[in-house]
């Protein structure tokens, strides 16, 4: 066909002119991003493999990576991160995002009352800034100023009151959970979008075949918002990876207890910028912050090309 | 991202103040200080630079303090970018030696006033030979117990001089229930080792001997000497508030100068902010001893010291101000202001402030020492100050014992460290 709509020379192609604008309007934003986005990156791959050697920058290849995973002291805390790191991953999996859809569901009920107010409510959190949230959490949770021992007391549940935030075994549990409470926002609203979306026709002719209530969100409302959760899922994923600041607000840097709330980007900040007496060091922060790229770069290509090209869509 | 916002932050904190020196006069030579010291900015804005500025008209200087945590690497950073002002605050021992190895800090020996120091005074600012001083030592800092008077007198208790009575003290203190006992918390880890570790320890290890056995070799962390000071802190335990664990730094300052506790494992350098803060007597006393009648050993920590950047801009009027600070004019005026913060200036200074002559009046029965973890041992990687940190805060809690303490710090040095034969 082709061969004859080229041949035909009334309607040969017209010359179109080079359409500048593109280039225009795309440089601002191509600009900014490369300059703080892609060169710092590329600078930080390149930086993980060279080290200092007498005082020289050399260009060492994958040693720094070999150091990462041999060195008992370095290896243990790395994997310690990444541990916590999973399980810092698992518990907003399991609460942020459930919690997330099932707020959703009940506030696309058509009869709730005052459901702009808690929409609203419940995404405020998300607006705050992190070192508001941790501060909060903080003074709430502590034993000594804190409200949650005297409103424990209240209900008669002081026994079950801990410093929390100061045992090893709790402390990456409460963490989690602040995070959790603050971003649980953003899985509810997107959700909230695609349950909106779904076309009335759709829930009336469910309704006509018997499919009504509980049944109803699992067998039409759920397979509907599956992409949704997909993405959230990958946001989640991305964002507790690349996670640092709510820890550092509320754990320090040295993310205690003995190391129980250090995730890869505490490690990452005390490896690289260095903390009180230990001096930073540039090639082996750049090194773990390389190892981090390619876990995120994993986790999301995992979801990219598996995952989400398996994923039924269905067309209104 | 980070990058960008510490760039800002130093843009904030360094070009700004500079800038707005600049306007003042532009003829001016104008000279900063990188510090760690954010606690006592307005005494330097006060007090000791006007005394200064009004003593050598034309230089302006400016006081840029950042956060203690964040003060090595950044400073660092500063030096190598070329963009660090031309007095640099030292820390003690190997952090500073460090970067005068790496010519970053100027060798000080023909200063004028630099005599004025003893050796003991300059080692913590010295080459291992103890040949060349590169900054001018500012303050030592003494650790101990500071004590609500008023809590003492209620109960009708005296100040404990050995560890037996210290602990029935404490428990007499704690029956009572009027009080905390102790106000430490360990969320923060580094009042577990300084506070803890390093206040009560010398008494253990017999203060310098141990150290100086420790950096030859002949000495392990693992020794009974060594151990000691971590079993004693695994008593406090039950003497610390509801909750220490995740109580922080200023949890139990505040707890302390409210009037809620009666004892606090204190550096001197608290001196200051309690009495700004607290309405009641203070009185203080050095770590008991195991046995009536041993020697007392304090710690007695070289802290703050103060260096000339070798690629700064303005080395005279630099230089002037170091000879300044090296001067006994200086010292007593610092030794005021800030009193807990103890010169390590030759001449005599005249303190005012009763708890700091408390302080500093122990060490005439007690032998001084340092630090264990600041010299020469603190240099390598994993830095034994962090990890006397994590296991002193472990011990507190109770999630280590003694042993597996000292065997964990002592791995970590071993990695490293070599002692010379």
């Amino acid at each position: 066909m082709s061969d004859i709509d080229t041949a035909d020379p009334a309607i040969a192609p017209i010359k179109r002119p080079t359409r500048w604008h593109i280039a225009v309007f795309l440089a601002p934003a191509v600009l900014v991003y490369t300059a703080i986005m892609i060169l710092p990156l590329i600078e930080t791959l390149r930086l993980s493999l060279y080290n200092l050697v007498d005082g020289q920058t050399v260009f060492v290849g994958l040693s720094n990576f070999a150091t990462l995973f041999s060195d008992p002291r370095l290896s243990a805390s790395f994997w310690n991160a990444l541990g916590n790191n999973l399980i810092f991953f698992v518990i907003h999996m399991l609460v942020q995002n459930p919690v997330g859809i099932a707020l959703a569901a009940m506030l696309s009920v058509p009869k709730l009352r005052f459901a702009t107010f808690y929409r609203t409510a419940i995404f405020v959190p998300t607006l705050l800034s992190f070192v508001i949230v941790g501060f909060i959490w903080k003074l709430i949770l502590s034993p000594i100023w804190g409200i949650a021992p005297s409103l424990m007391d209240l209900v008669g549940l002081k026994w079950a009151f801990a410093p929390w935030l100061g045992k090893p075994d709790s402390a990456l549990i409460t963490v989690s959970l602040i995070s959790v409470w603050q971003y649980v926002g953003i899985p509810m609203m997107l959700i909230y979008a695609a349950l909106l979306n779904i076309p009335e026709e759709v829930l009336e002719a469910a309704e006509c075949d018997g499919i009504t209530g509980w049944s109803q969100f699992w067998k039409i409302k759920l397979p509907l918002i599956l992409p949704s959760i997909g993405i959230i899922s990958i946001l989640t994923f991305v964002g507790n990876f690349n996670a640092f600041d709510l820890i550092y607000t509320v754990q320090g840097a040295l993310a205690g207890p003995d190391g129980s709330t250090d995730i890869l980007g505490t490690l990452l900040y005390r490896t690289f910028f260095g903390f009180q007496n230990q001096m930073g060091d540039r090639s082996m922060g750049a090194t773990i912050a390389t190892v981090m790229f390619l876990i995120i770069l994993a986790g999301v290509s995992l979801y990219l090309f598996v995952i989400q090209r398996r994923m039924r869509r269905y067309q209104f | 991202m980070t990058r960008m916002l510490k760039g800002l932050m130093l843009a904030t904190t360094v070009l700004v103040p500079a800038a707005l020196a600049g306007v003042a006069n532009a003829a001016d030579t104008a000279l900063t200080i990188e510090s760690w010291r954010n606690d006592d900015l307005s005494i330097w804005q006060e007090k000791l630079i006007p005394a200064f500025e009004a003593k050598n008209p034309g230089i302006k200087v400016t006081f840029a303090p950042m956060a203690p945590t964040e003060y090595n690497s950044a400073v660092n950073a500063k030096l190598e970018a070329g963009t660090a002002g031309d007095l640099i605050t030292c820390r003690p021992f190997d952090l500073s030696l460090a970067m005068f190895e790496k010519g970053q800090l100027a060798a000080l020996n023909d200063l004028d006033g630099i005599k004025n120091f003893s050796d003991t005074a300059k080692s913590a600012w010295s080459t291992d030979d103890g040949k060349t001083t590169f900054c001018v030592p500012m303050a030592s800092v003494i650790h101990g117990f500071i004590y609500n008077k008023k809590a003492f007198e209620e109960l009708k208790v005296a100040v404990p001089k050995t560890e037996d009575e210290f602990f029935a003290l404490l428990e007499k203190i704690k029956t009572d229930g009027n009080y905390i006992p102790l106000a430490m918390g360990t969320k923060d880890q580094w009042e577990a080792a300084t506070m803890g570790y390093y206040n009560i320890g010398p008494n253990d290890w017999k203060g310098e001997e141990g150290r100086k056995a420790l950096i030859a070799g002949t000495q392990k962390l693992t020794d009974a000497d060594w151990i000691e000071p971590y079993k004693t802190l695994a008593k406090w335990k039950p003497y610390l508030g509801d909750g220490f664990e995740a109580q922080t730094y200023p949890d139990s300052q505040n707890l302390f100068t409210l009037g809620r506790a009666a004892i606090y494992p204190a550096g001197s350098w608290e001196i200051a902010p309690f009495k700004a803060q607290a309405d009641f007597e203070m009185g203080a006393f050095p770590p008991p001893v195991k046995k009536a009648g041993d020697t007392c050993y304090i710690s007695d920590h070289n802290d703050i010291g103060i260096g000339l950047n070798a690629k700064g801009k303005n080395p005279e009027a630099a230089k002037k101000f170091l000879a300044w600070v090296a001067s006994p004019e200086f010292a007593t005026l610092y030794a005021n202001s800030l009193p807990g913060f103890f010169s390590l200036n030759s001449t005599a200074v005249k303190m005012e402030d009763p708890l700091a002559q408390e302080f500093v009046s122990w060490r005439q029965n007690c032998k001084p020492t340092i630090r264990p973890s600041a010299a020469i041992v603190g240099r390598g990687k994993p830095n034994l100050d962090l990890e006397m940190w994590r296991v002193s805060a472990n011990v507190i809690n109770g999630t280590q014992t003694p042993e597996q303490a000292a065997e964990e710090t002592q791995k970590g040095l071993e990695s490293w460290y070599k002692p010379a034969k």
